[in-house]
């Protein structure tokens, strides 16, 4: 990443409101405010946490046969697919290996797509590539998250949707698109709003008492305990969703033996399986970090850690991990930090139970 | 941010009390434990082992991220503070009291003079 960081709209707003900004995928983005990183994971478990998301990559699909032709470019089936309903979806290599994922909205003549920042780029130069007869264009508007269990206590104008639906409304006077999604595990909502409307949005919804600003940082520890996949770090080019556990993304209809089978990116190779993805808790209280090795009772390695942090509502250590195909669920296994071996256990994922409104 | 004038300090944001007997207790200033964050893990020296100036010899870790204590002055661990590993927390409620981290025994007590004084830890660390 080169030149100089961009800001969101919403970046006088965190500077005002005590926020360390660090550099993110391009943007100057705020990792934290005052209150830090473990107060504002719990804030938002308990209440809601805003959050400024406008690095994600905002992405409008339109023209003729538009829904035939994003099939050749993503593993979805836009038939019996009605407007306002929003899907998790995978743009594939050729190898059938990850080159993004991505929240696709069907609207009303036409379909959202939100990508991930450091993506953004690549995929809409993948989407014009495979899509020729379709226009893509990358929207300006500011994306804000409201996340956690009194979201909809703050934000009753979008009490009527169910998760992963989404509708235009006016909110401080503006056209936003608010979809009932999110990254941390817990109900709420992601809202689009034109750059201009912004701050005033921002600032009537932390008006409520419920709201605080929250970070990158425990918007990463939040997924994490969700166990939310981050790309680039849990997922990259070289990992199938097969692997990856995302096989359920893509959809039956476009799997072998459905009846749209293939016809995108890779389609023959997504169930490939080197590796097998899993949730580790840590039994020794050393936090055991992302990029640390993992070793079975004899020394040998059998995996990596991929995420991994002290997860601040369970207080232990928690980890994303992939492990070699022959690890099984009885298998010792020991994260290795510092060069000392640490007893680590397979769990069942996610660590904490999410809380969607369905 | 809190630097008080009667410690020692270096550029890596460690904390030096000179008890005036050729032995020091040694932490992390307020301002590397405000970057931190909540500590959640410390992994401190056993008493015996000994180090040279500048080897890193304990590590603080937050949610967010591990740091390495580096030992400030040539010398032998005489003493570890063994309430931290229950309570890291207590690093950042009282860096330079409660949440000191070890003590040493110094090889080269000539290593003193060229620690910062607080104005120039200040300096240093964009603290005011």
């Amino acid at each position: 990443m080169s030149g100089a960081l961009q800001r969101t709209p919403l970046h006088a707003l965190h500077l005002e409101l005590g926020a360390r900004m660090v550099p993110f995928a391009g943007y100057e983005m705020p990792v934290q405010y005052a209150d830090g990183l473990k107060a504002e994971h719990l804030w938002t478990r308990e209440h809601a946490g805003l959050f400024d998301v406008s690095h994600m990559g905002q992405l409008r699909a339109r023209g003729d046969d538009l829904h035939v032709a994003l099939e050749r470019a993503l593993p979805v089936d836009f038939a019996g697919w009605p407007a306002g309903l929003q899907k998790y979806s995978l743009l594939l290599n050729e190898r059938g290996g990850i080159d993004d994922d991505l929240m696709v909205t069907r609207l009303e003549g036409g379909v959202a797509i939100v990508v991930n920042a450091a993506c953004k780029e690549n995929d809409v130069a993948r989407m014009r590539l495979l899509c020729p007869g379709l226009e893509f264009s990358v929207l300006d508007h500011a994306l804000i998250a409201l996340q956690g269990p009194r979201a909809e206590e703050v934000l009753p104008e979008a009490a009527d949707l169910k998760f992963m639906h989404a509708r235009t409304m006016q909110l401080a006077g503006a056209d936003c698109l608010v979809s009932r999604s999110g990254y941390t595990g817990e109900d709420g909502f992601e809202i689009s709003v034109p750059a201009a409307h912004a701050v005033a949005l921002a600032r009537k919804l932390l008006a409520h008492p419920a709201v605080k600003l929250v970070g990158l940082g425990a918007r990463d520890t939040l997924r994490l305990e969700a166990a939310l996949l981050l790309y680039g770090q849990d997922m990259d080019s070289g990992t199938t969703p097969g692997e990856a556990g995302l096989a359920w993304a893509i959809a039956r209809s476009r799997r072998a033996g459905g009846a749209k089978a293939g016809g995108f990116p890779g389609s023959a190779l997504v169930d490939r399986a080197r590796k097998r993805f899993l949730g580790l808790l840590g039994l020794e209280p050393v936090p055991v970090r992302s990029g640390a090795p993992l070793v079975d009772a004899s020394g040998a390695s059998v995996g990596r850690v991929t995420s991994g942090t002290v997860s601040p509502t369970l207080g232990k250590p928690v980890m994303l991990a992939y492990v070699d195909s022959g690890v099984s669920d009885r298998t010792h296994l020991n994260a290795v930090v510092r060069n000392q071996p640490h007893a680590v256990k397979i769990v069942p994922l996610p660590f904490i139970p999410k809380r969607y409104k369905r | 941010m809190d630097v008080p004038e009667k410690l020692k300090y270096t550029a890596s944001h460690e904390w030096i009390a000179d008890h005036g007997d050729g032995t020091v207790s040694v932490g992390i200033t307020a301002v590397a434990a405000d970057q931190l964050g909540e500590l959640v893990y410390v992994e401190l020296p056993e008493p015996g082992a000994r180090f040279r100036q500048g080897d890193a010899c304990a590590v603080v870790e937050s949610t967010k991220a591990a740091s390495d204590v580096y030992a400030p002055l040539s010398g032998e661990v005489i003493a570890s503070n063994g309430a931290l590993p229950d309570a890291p927390g207590q690093v950042n409620v009282s860096p330079y009291s409660d949440g000191w981290l070890f003590k040493l025994k110094l090889a080269n007590p000539e290593e003193l003079a060229a620690l910062l004084d607080a104005a120039a830890y200040r300096a240093s660390a964009g603290a005011h």
